[in-house]
C-alpha cells in the first residue's frame, strides 16, 4: 500500500508554486511543516487551507512538508489533492468556488487569432497570462507536462479553470492522446472549459470518441454550455483525412496544424520558408473552409524573432489561416496585428459596404461599385471584415458617420 | 547612552525619536517645511606649508595613511560605492582598524554591498559601532535584528550630501578609492583597470572631511585629468595592487527585461507618458538600471525616433542604452550619477556631452535648487505603496530592512514620478493600506503603473484629465489594491516590537520614519 506521495515543483527558479511531501500515518496527528517565503503574510491562511483539505478527506494522522514559493490557494489545494489521491483510493474532489468570470461561454466562430500555450503544471506562467490578451489560453496537459507530472497537472489545470482569471480569453485545455486524454476530460469538462484541443488526430473516430466522453460527462454533471473541439493535425495521415476530421462532430469549431510533428512524420526538416508543409497547410485550410470551420496555423517557435513571426503570420493569413498558436506572451500582439485586416482590405470593404447601403436606400436590388456588379457573398465578406476591423481596433465603430 | 530618546509624532503620523545616539535630530515637518538657519559646516583650514611642494602625498600603504590621518576610537569613516559589489577597500579599512584595536567607529558609506557582508564581524566585536548609510543583505539583517550597538541612520544620496554639508555628520577620515589618481590626489573614475565612470558620491566627503585619503591602483604622473576629485582637498595618497574588482563593478541589471509581464508594464508606462504629453521634443527623463526602467527607456527611444524628436537630457545611471541614444542623436546630454556598464564608462571618457554629476548638483536639498526637480519624468521602484501613494523602498513586506534609499527620495521631486511595479510579487501584493516604512510621501508620487492597471494620484487632476479617454486601464489605487487581494488574499502584517533599529531621514535631514525590530516567532 502506498503511504507517501509528492507533488508540486521546487528549485531555484520555481515561483508561485508549492512542493508537498506527504505521508499518511496511523497515529501521531497532523504534523505540518511549512517553509514559506510568504509566511509572515499568508502562513496562517495556508495552514487553515491545509487543515480544511485534511478535514475534507478525513485525514487525521499525516506528516506534511510543504515548501512554498508564494503559491495561491488554488495551487496549494491542487498539490494537496494530488498527494492525497495518490495515497487514498478516492474520487472525492476538493473544489474551490468557481469564480463568476470563469462561467462565460464562447461561440463557435469566436475570434481565434491567438491561443497561448501554458504548461499545465507550471502555476507561475498561468497567473499573468491573461493580461497579455490572447484570444485563448491553453492549459496544456500534453507535451508541456513531463510524464511523471501528468497526474498532478490534472488537479492544477482543473483548479485553474475554476480560480484563475483568464481576463476574457477563451478557456482551452489540450488533453493527452488516446485513453489518457479521455481520462483528462473528467478533470476539465465539469469546470466550464470552453474548448478542448485534441492532439495528433488522424481519424474522425478519435474526435467522435472524445465527443462521446464529453457528452457522457456533460450529462452526468448536467452541463449545457457548449464545449468546442479543435483537433490538431500532426501527421501525413491526419492531413489526408482532414476533411473528415473537420466534419467529425458539429462541435468542431476549428482545426489546427502542428508542423513540428508533421515534418518529423515526413522525415524532413522544418524550415523558415515552410515549402515542405505547403500541401499540408493548404489541405488543412481547404478542408476547414469546406467544413465551415476555422483553419488555425502552427506555432512560430523562435520567440525572440518578432520580424520573422510577423512575416510568418502574413504568409499564414494569405493562404487562408485565421489564427495561430503562440508560446510566448510577446507573440500575441504581433499575431493580432498581422491577422487583423490591413488598411487596403478595410478601405475596400468600406467602399463595398457603402455601395450596399446606398443600393438598399435607393431600393435597388443590385449592388454596384463603379461599373462592377457586387455579389451578395462579397457584401457579406465585407461586412465580416468591417466587424473584425472594429473588434481589433483598426476601425472606429462609428466609421460610417465619420467619413474618410 | 540610550540609542534613541524623546519620541514624537511627525508630520506623516510616524513616531520618531528626536535624540539619536545622544545627538539632537528634527522630526519630519512636511515637504519643504523645514528650513534650517545658520551656516554650512566648515572643514579645518589647511596650509600648503604642511604639504610637500612637489605634490607627492604618497604613503607606503593604507595602514600608514590611516595612522597619519589619526585613526582612533569613535571616529567617523566614510567610503563610497563607485565599485559597487567590486569594492576592495572598505573592508580593508576596518581590517586595519581591528588590527590596531580601534573601536566604536561610525561607518558612513554612500551605500553598502553584499561583498562587504564580512563587516558584520566588526559590528559584532565593537570595531564598528553603527552604520549610517544604506544597508543591504546581511548588513541589513544584522541591523534589523537590533544587533547594532547604536542606532542606524539611512539617508538618500542627496541627504548624505546635505548631512555632510550641514555638519549633521562630521567625517573624520574619508577614504576615496579611485580608478585613477596622481600623487597629489587628483582622481577620476574614467581611466584605469577599475574604471567605474565617475566619483560623484565622494565629492562632499572630499570637500568637508577633516582628512581625505585617495587610494588607487593606477597612479599617473600629475596631472590626473579629468580631476573629478581635486587633489587640493586630499591629505594622503596610497598606491595599492588592486582597488576594485572590475568584473563586479558593472551592475547586474544592465539589460532590458525579458519578462513579458515587466515588458508589458514598461510599454504601458511609456504609452502613459506619451498620452500625457510628457514625452515630447526636448523632454528629459530619468530611468534607473532595473530591467523594467531600462525597457521604458527603450520605448521612449522608439517614440522619439518615430516622431523625429530628441530628448534634451537623460538623468542616469547610464549604460549601453542611453549611450546609444546619445551616439545616435536622440538625446543631447547624459547627466550621469553613476555608470552601470563599460559602455557608460567609455562614453563618459570619450563624449563631452556625457557629464559626470554629483549628489551636490543633482540632489542636495539644502542648496539653491538642484537638477532633480527639473526632470520631466522619473521612473522609480518601490517595495510597497499605500493607498495614499506613500511608498517604501527600504523594508520588505516581512518587515526586514533590506535596501538602501539611494537617490530615490531625491528623484521624487521631478515633474512626474512614476512607479512601474508588478501588482503582486510571489503572492505579495504591492499596494497596501499603510506602508511599513514611509520613505516617500504620497504627495510626491504621481503614478503607479502595474500590469493590471495604472493609478493616478488624485492630486494630479491634470494627468487624470489628459488620460480620461485613454485606452489604458486607468484605475483608482483602491481598485488596484482590491484586485491584487482578490488574487492573492489579504496579507497579514508583520508584527513588530517597540524597539527601533534604524531611522530614515528625509532629504532635508528630518526623520520621516523609523524601522522597528520584527517580533520573533515563538516556535
Amino acid at each position: 500500500m502506498i503511504t507517501q506521495a509528492v507533488a508540486g515543483n521546487k528549485g531555484k527558479k520555481v515561483r508561485s508554486d508549492c512542493h508537498i511531501e506527504m505521508e499518511i500515518c496511523n497515529s501521531g496527528g497532523r504534523q505540518i511543516e511549512i517553509q514559506s517565503k510568504v509566511d509572515v503574510m499568508f502562513g496562517k491562511a495556508n495552514r487553515e487551507l491545509i487543515n480544511d483539505i485534511l478535514d475534507f478527506y478525513n485525514i487525521e494522522n499525516v506528516k506534511i512538508q510543504m515548501f512554498d514559493t508564494g503559491a495561491l490557494p488554488f495551487v496549494i489545494a491542487a498539490r494537496m489533492e494530488a498527494c492525497i489521491r495518490k495515497i487514498e483510493n478516492t474520487d472525492k474532489a476538493f473544489l474551490l468556488n468557481i469564480e463568476d468570470f470563469n462561467t462565460t461561454d464562447t461561440l463557435k466562430e469566436q475570434q481565434r487569432f491567438s491561443r497561448l500555450y501554458l504548461p499545465g503544471n507550471s502555476p507561475s506562467m498561468m497567473l499573468n497570462a491573461g493580461i497579455h490578451k490572447p484570444n485563448g489560453l491553453i492549459l496544456d496537459l500534453e507535451d508541456a507536462v513531463a510524464p511523471l507530472k501528468k497526474h498532478e497537472a490534472r488537479f492544477l489545470v482543473r483548479n485553474a479553470l475554476r480560480s484563475l482569471n483568464f481576463y476574457g480569453a477563451e478557456r482551452m485545455v489540450r488533453i493527452n492522446q488516446g485513453e489518457r486524454g479521455l481520462e483528462d476530460l473528467k478533470y476539465v469538462v465539469p469546470h466550464h472549459v470552453n474548448l478542448i484541443l485534441i492532439p495528433k488526430v488522424e481519424e474522425a473516430q478519435q474526435l467522435i470518441d472524445v465527443q462521446n466522453k464529453i457528452d457522457e460527462i456533460k450529462e452526468e454533471y448536467n452541463i449545457t454550455h457548449p464545449i468546442w473541439l479543435m483537433p490538431i493535425i500532426e501527421s501525413a495521415k491526419g492531413v489526408l483525412n482532414a476533411y473528415a476530421i473537420a466534419q467529425a462532430t458539429p462541435t468542431v469549431s476549428s482545426m489546427a496544424i502542428g508542423l513540428e510533428d508533421y515534418t518529423a512524420d515526413l522525415g524532413v526538416r522544418r524550415t523558415q520558408e515552410a515549402h515542405e508543409s505547403n500541401f499540408a497547410r493548404n489541405m488543412v485550410v481547404t478542408a476547414s473552409v469546406a467544413a465551415g470551420i476555422q483553419a488555425i496555423d502552427s506555432v512560430y517557435s523562435d520567440v525572440s524573432d518578432m520580424k520573422g513571426l510577423a512575416e510568418n503570420v502574413k504568409t499564414s493569413k494569405s493562404i487562408g489561416f485565421t489564427g495561430m498558436g503562440c508560446i510566448h506572451p510577446r507573440q500575441v500582439r504581433v499575431i493580432h496585428d498581422n491577422y487583423a485586416p490591413d488598411m487596403v482590405e478595410i478601405e475596400k470593404a468600406k467602399k463595398i459596404y457603402r455601395a450596399f447601403i446606398e443600393a438598399k436606400e435607393k431600393g435597388l436590388g443590385v449592388v454596384s461599385l463603379g461599373t462592377k456588379m457586387i455579389d451578395a457573398p462579397v457584401v457579406k465578406r465585407a461586412e465580416k471584415l468591417i466587424k473584425l476591423a472594429i473588434d481589433t481596433g483598426k476601425l472606429d465603430k462609428d466609421w460610417i458617420n465619420i467619413g474618410d | 547612552m540610550k540609542k534613541y530618546d524623546k519620541l514624537v509624532t511627525n508630520a506623516v503620523g510616524r513616531i520618531v525619536p528626536e535624540i539619536i545616539n545622544g545627538e539632537a535630530h528634527v522630526a519630519f515637518q512636511g515637504v519643504g517645511k523645514y528650513k534650517p538657519t545658520g551656516r554650512k559646516h566648515a572643514p579645518l583650514i589647511p596650509t600648503c606649508a604642511d604639504f610637500p611642494d612637489d605634490g607627492n602625498k604618497l604613503q607606503p600603504n593604507l595602514k600608514e595613511a590611516l595612522i597619519k590621518a589619526g585613526l582612533k576610537d569613535g571616529m567617523t569613516i566614510s567610503t563610497h560605492h563607485h565599485f559597487r559589489n567590486g569594492d576592495l577597500i572598505a573592508v580593508q579599512i576596518f581590517d586595519i582598524a581591528h588590527e590596531l584595536g580601534v573601536k566604536n567607529l561610525r561607518w558612513f558609506p554612500s551605500a553598502s554591498f553584499p561583498s562587504q557582508a564580512r563587516l558584520t564581524e566588526y559590528l559584532a566585536d565593537g570595531t564598528i559601532s553603527h552604520i549610517e548609510g544604506s544597508m543591504n543583505g546581511p548588513l541589513g539583517k544584522f541591523c534589523s535584528d537590533g544587533k547594532m550597538e547604536k542606532l542606524a541612520i539611512l539617508r538618500s544620496h542627496g541627504g548624505r550630501y546635505q548631512a555632510i554639508q550641514d555638519g549633521d555628520v562630521k567625517i573624520d577620515i574619508a577614504v576615496i578609492a579611485a580608478p585613477s589618481a596622481d600623487a597629489f590626489g587628483n582622481a577620476n573614475g574614467t581611466n584605469g583597470p577599475a574604471a567605474c565612470g565617475l566619483l560623484g558620491f565622494a565629492l562632499g566627503d572630499s570637500q568637508y572631511a577633516d582628512k581625505v585619503i585617495v587610494v588607487t591602483d593606477n597612479l599617473v604622473p600629475f596631472p590626473c585629468v579629468p580631476w573629478q576629485i581635486h587633489g587640493n582637498h586630499v591629505d594622503y595618497t596610497v598606491l595599492v595592487d588592486k582597488v576594485g574588482d572590475p568584473s563586479k563593478i558593472v551592475s547586474g541589471t544592465t539589460n532590458i527585461t525579458k519578462s513579458p509581464d515587466r515588458l508589458l508594464i514598461a510599454e504601458m508606462t511609456a504609452q502613459f507618458c506619451e498620452e500625457a504629453g510628457i514625452v515630447q521634443d526636448g523632454f528629459s527623463y530619468q530611468a534607473g538600471a532595473g530591467g523594467t526602467a531600462l525597457s521604458i527607456g527603450v520605448y521612449f527611444e522608439e517614440i522619439l525616433r518615430t516622431r523625429g524628436w530628441k530628448a534634451r537630457f537623460i538623468r542616469a545611471g547610464s549604460n549601453q542604452y542611453p549611450v546609444s541614444m546619445l551616439e545616435n542623436g536622440l538625446v543631447d546630454y547624459i547627466l550621469d550619477g553613476q555608470t552601470f556598464d563599460l559602455e557608460g564608462v567609455r562614453s563618459m571618457r570619450e563624449n563631452a556631452n556625457h557629464l559626470d554629476t554629483s549628489p551636490f548638483t543633482s540632489y542636495n536639498y539644502h542648496s539653491k535648487g538642484n537638477f532633480a526637480s527639473m526632470v520631466d519624468v522619473v521612473i522609480l521602484g518601490a517595495t510597497e505603496v499605500d493607498v495614499n501613494f506613500n511608498a517604501n523602498v527600504v523594508t520588505h513586506s516581512d518587515g526586514q530592512l533590506l535596501h538602501g534609499i539611494g537617490g530615490w527620495q531625491n528623484c521624487l521631486f521631478s515633474k512626474c514620478t512614476i512607479l512601474p511595479i508588478p501588482l503582486f510579487r510571489d503572492r505579495i501584493p504591492v499596494i497596501v493600506d499603510e506602508v511599513i516604512t514611509l520613505c516617500g510621501p504620497g504627495e510626491l508620487i504621481d503614478v503607479i503603473a502595474t500590469e493590471r492597471g495604472i493609478a493616478i494620484n488624485p492630486r494630479r487632476t491634470d494627468l487624470i484629465e489628459k488620460l480620461k479617454d485613454s485606452d489604458l486601464p486607468i484605475k483608482t489605487i483602491e481598485e488596484l489594491k482590491a484586485e491584487a487581494e482578490a488574487i492573492c488574499g489579504k496579507p497579514e502584517k508583520p508584527e513588530f516590537t517597540d524597539e527601533i533599529v534604524a531611522a530614515i531621514k528625509w532629504v532635508d535631514g528630518t526623520i520621516i520614519d523609523v524601522v522597528r525590530k520584527v517580533k520573533e516567532e515563538l516556535e
